[in-house]
């Protein structure tokens, strides 16, 4: 069975817009640093990399890179008017110090009680965690861009996380595929889904129960080709 | 006071086996590539320092570096955050065959350890790891309602960093986001070893941009020109033994 579903770029643009002006946000590796493309016209977030800056834009002209400027994900950047450089204990300061809006990060699972696994899948290869069990913790909203479901079908909304966990009860919001969720007091609460798919066809797709607090909107964005 | 070295040779004449050595940079940025070259060098003639435990960010990338130092042998353990780069094949072979150690810490908390040992603070407790596999057998504590894990500092015998310039009295400056985990190194290490693009005479660099006061560092050697690591990377070079000790 194909269901529609949401592109990552689409899935992006739908978090970009709960994105207030002026916020300091970290956005994780990788799918979550398309948010960036997405901000509303007239506002503008600040955005911090692990690796000690703040304010920075997009990537480089091709032959244009200057590899002393990267951002955690070693790619090079750009620098935007009023941006700073600081070193690792004051960047990670801003994560844990509360001092970061937003954060956005990838996910492997997330919990109906908020807790995250997006960095490892098992006990084999060679372990690597960088920032990410740091950027759950201190930035005043985490929320996760993901897929609704794995390559194979698999929930990635789950009563309880089977992958070794990033963080515990750390998540607040997620942006998937097919719906927009949040979690509150240890439930998902489904705020927005596509119009196409049902109540019960999104239950299936979910390893844990949905519930509705009011009522539930339409998850309603632009067509592909953004 | 003058804290100049005059060769490379010389700045890492001191580290001896078994220390453990951080090394400065995020991924390329920030590495003090000359440095550690010159460190493989007096390894590869002499033996020595061996049994190393480095930490950096990362565990080495493509075939330079601190992936240079780990295919020589140097290096019994690494204590990074994340080892996995473009190329990480020289730490990857070493650690699946049990040849390498390796202590994984949460990049906050590693630069938070490092900074910890620079201010002569023991311990300290962070959010960070909570209730993951890498808080397992470390003391929680409750603050406000909220669970903490308590990590300690992170020390160590030598630190070598790359900063644009220095002075005489080991005064330094980065470039772009190359400060990264370097001033904190600077602080935590019993000796710190820069290597600078430019060495200027103390009063030649203005006291309001001096970002790693000299009281942290040991020694200054001046590395004209210093090639850096990820467009060595890019460009295919591999660490080749110049015979120097």
């Amino acid at each position: 069975m194909s269901i529609e579903k949401l592109s990552n770029a689409q899935i992006a643009w739908r978090a970009a817009q709960d994105i207030e002006d002026g916020a300091y946000v970290n956005l994780g590796i990788g799918f979550p640093e398309m948010v960036a493309k997405y901000q509303p016209e007239g506002r503008e977030a600040i955005f911090h990399t692990e690796n000690g800056v703040l304010g920075f834009g997009d990537a480089p002209a091709e032959g244009q890179e200057d590899w002393d400027l990267i951002n955690a994900g070693k790619k090079p950047i750009t620098l935007k008017p009023g941006a700073a450089f600081f070193h690792h204990a004051d960047s990670f300061a801003m994560v844990r110090g509360g001092h970061l809006d937003v954060a956005i990060l990838g996910a492997f699972q997330v919990a109906q009680n908020g807790d995250l696994a997006n960095w490892r899948l098992g006990s084999k290869g060679v372990p690597a965690v960088g920032g990410a069990m740091d950027l759950v913790h201190g930035a005043k909203r985490v929320a996760v861009i993901t897929e609704h479901v794995t390559k194979d079908g698999k929930p990635k909304l789950v009563e309880k996380c089977t992958f070794p966990l990033t963080g515990v009860g750390c998540i607040t919001r997620v942006y998937t595929s097919l719906a927009v969720v949040d979690i509150e007091d240890g439930r998902f609460i489904l705020r927005e889904k596509l119009k196409s798919i049902s109540m019960d066809d999104l239950q299936k797709h979910t390893g844990a129960p949905l519930h509705i607090d009011k009522e539930c909107g339409d998850l309603v964005v632009p067509e592909n080709g953004l | 006071m003058d804290k100049s070295i005059a060769s490379l040779s010389e700045a890492i004449s001191d580290i001896s086996d078994g220390s453990v050595l951080m090394i400065g940079g995020f991924g390329g940025s920030g590495a003090p590539i000359e440095l550690i070259h010159a460190l493989i060098d007096r390894f590869v003639a002499t033996g020595s320092p061996k049994n190393l435990t480095v930490v950096n960010n990362n565990a080495g990338n493509g075939k330079i570096g601190i992936a240079a130092m780990i295919d020589v042998g140097m290096v019994k353990k690494m204590i990074c955050s994340f080892p996995r780069t473009s190329d990480p094949r020289a730490f990857t072979d070493k650690y699946l065959t049990g040849e390498i150690e390796l202590e994984l810490v949460p990049q906050g908390t590693l630069a938070e350890r490092i900074r910890a040992a620079g201010a002569g603070t023991p311990a300290f407790y962070t959010p960070t790891s909570y209730g993951t596999e890498l808080a397992e057998g470390k003391d929680v504590k409750e603050f406000e309602g909220r669970p903490y894990v308590m990590e300690l500092w992170l020390k160590a015998d030598f630190a070598i960093v790359k900063a644009e310039i220095g002075d005489t009295h080991g005064n330094l400056k980065y470039r772009l986001a190359s400060r990264n985990f370097n001033p904190l190194m600077c602080m935590a290490a019993h000796q710190s070893i820069a290597q600078v693009g430019e060495l200027k005479t103390a009063g030649d660099i203005d006291p309001e941009h001096v970002h790693t006061p000299g009281i942290f560092v040991d020694g200054v050697v001046e590395v004209a020109d210093a090639k850096q690591e990820e467009a060595m990377i890019r460009a295919g070079e591999e660490y080749q033994a110049t015979g120097a000790t």
